[in-house]
């Protein structure tokens, strides 16, 4: 419940799930990621509903605990959590807003549109250097030090980088 | 079938025997955290383990919501006996050395990608979407696992006998999974799984051309080895578990 003692919007609770940063990289909020699908508000509580990014994302338990956590902290009681496997969650869903954010943090965003095997190397795309922009660059290894990330290196700066591995 | 008392054992047999696959070699890849011949492989082998203990959490989960006796993923997965095990012996093989734990994760993907990938049209809406969620991540595997294949099976001349040998080892195994049982048979004809001749078409090809290219041959003529799925194990599936169970045996219903 709201000072004025209206009840919250649908609209005022994804404002403030764009405050609910990842744990892994908190530069993104989970609404960033595209991970909530839907929220509702349900006598004066909600229920938020999250798709896991990946099936043994150690986040995901985290993030279900954050999301809980700031929205009752505005009042809103119950709050339940429900999960959603179909459709699997996909980068293409990740924010421009969230894409921005997580080059200027220093991950290589993931290629839009190429979210399914094989899409990369069919569609030849190729990943910038988020230091210098470069195209230059070659994959290390196809995992990093979270699930969501892959190895990148570029060849101009020289610079090892991560890489939000299309998904 | 589904019983008179509504417990569907088909369905609940068809996501054990998903769910202990993937337990039960996510549980052997974790093996090489810390352990593996470069970073990167460890990085990526520590995470192809996280892939496939989270699904295992989804398929067992699925299996107990079946079975209704209010058993958890956790209690099937730390308190069952190894004969109430459904998995395909290849996935409990050991790992013995890197090729034959890249070779044991090759003929795993290969079947893995088209099972769940049929999957998705199951009959069974909760099935059809843990399988749309894992195949996803499967198909990254087989990306990975066929890649490496053929860079050590064209490799150099130890890596090649090294990958061979594993082949020759391991490719007895690979027939359970598309050789249908009773349980099989049942769930294709309620729609819930595949026609497993149809996932065995596909594994012949994609096999067929990945061991071309890394220039190994399967053996000719292997025999079948079998038995898993229906929970008759070879002896390392019994040391796995001891190692795996160990924590909730010890101390029934520690939490941290
Ligand atoms: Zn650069």
């Amino acid at each position: 419940m709201t000072a004025a003692g209206t009840l919250p919007s649908e609209k005022d609770i994804w404002r403030w799930l764009e405050d609910v940063p990842d744990p892994e990289i908190p530069v993104v909020s989970v609404v960033d990621l595209g991970i909530v699908r839907d929220v509702a508000v349900d006598k004066g509580g909600a229920v938020v509903t999250v798709t896991p990014t990946y099936s043994g994302c150690p986040a995901t338990a985290v993030i279900a605990m954050e999301i809980e956590t700031a929205l009752r902290k505005k009042g809103l009681d119950p709050v339940r959590l429900e999960t959603r496997l179909s459709p699997a969650w996909t980068t293409d869903w990740i924010s421009d807003e969230g894409r921005s954010k997580l080059k200027e943090y220093g991950i290589a965003p993931p290629v839009q549109g190429t979210s399914c095997a094989g899409a990369m190397k069919q569609a030849n795309a190729t990943v910038a250097c988020p230091r210098c922009g470069s195209e230059n660059t070659e994959e290390i290894s196809r995992f990093g030090s979270t699930p969501c990330k892959a190895s990148w290196r570029c060849r101009d700066c020289l610079e090892p980088f991560d890489h939000f591995k299309s998904f | 079938m589904t019983a008179d008392d509504g417990f569907d054992e088909t369905l609940f047999e068809l996501a054990l025997r998903m769910g202990d696959n993937a337990l039960i070699l996510g549980q052997r890849v974790s093996a090489w955290c810390g352990h593996a011949p470069v970073l990167e492989e460890d990085i990526a082998m520590a995470n192809v383990g996280l892939d496939l203990i989270g699904q295992t959490k989804l398929w067992l989960g699925l299996a107990g919501e079946i079975e209704g006796k209010g058993r958890s993923a956790d209690d099937l997965a730390f308190l069952r006996a190894d004969r109430a095990f459904r998995n395909c012996l290849l996935v409990e093989q050991p790992n013995v050395d890197y090729a034959h734990t890249l070779m044991r994760q090759y003929l795993f993907d290969a079947w893995h990608l088209p099972m769940l990938t049929a999957l998705k049209q199951s009959a069974e809406p909760r099935v059809a979407e843990i399988a749309e969620k894992s195949a996803k991540e499967a198909a990254y595997h087989l990306e990975r696992s066929s890649d490496l294949v053929i860079r050590l099976g064209d490799g150099s001349v130890e890596s090649h006998e090294r990958m061979q040998a594993a082949l020759n080892a391991l490719w007895p195994f690979t027939g359970e999974f598309v050789a249908p049982d009773d349980v099989d048979k049942a769930a294709a004809s309620r729609g819930l799984g595949p026609d497993l001749s149809a996932i065995a078409e596909r594994y012949n090809e994609t096999t067929a051309a990945v061991l071309r290219d890394a220039t190994l041959s399967a053996p000719a003529d292997a025999p079948v080895r079998k038995g898993g799925k229906e929970g008759l194990h070879s002896e390392h599936l019994g040391y796995l578990l001891s190692e795996m169970q160990w924590l909730q045996r010890s101390h029934p219903g520690a939490q941290w």
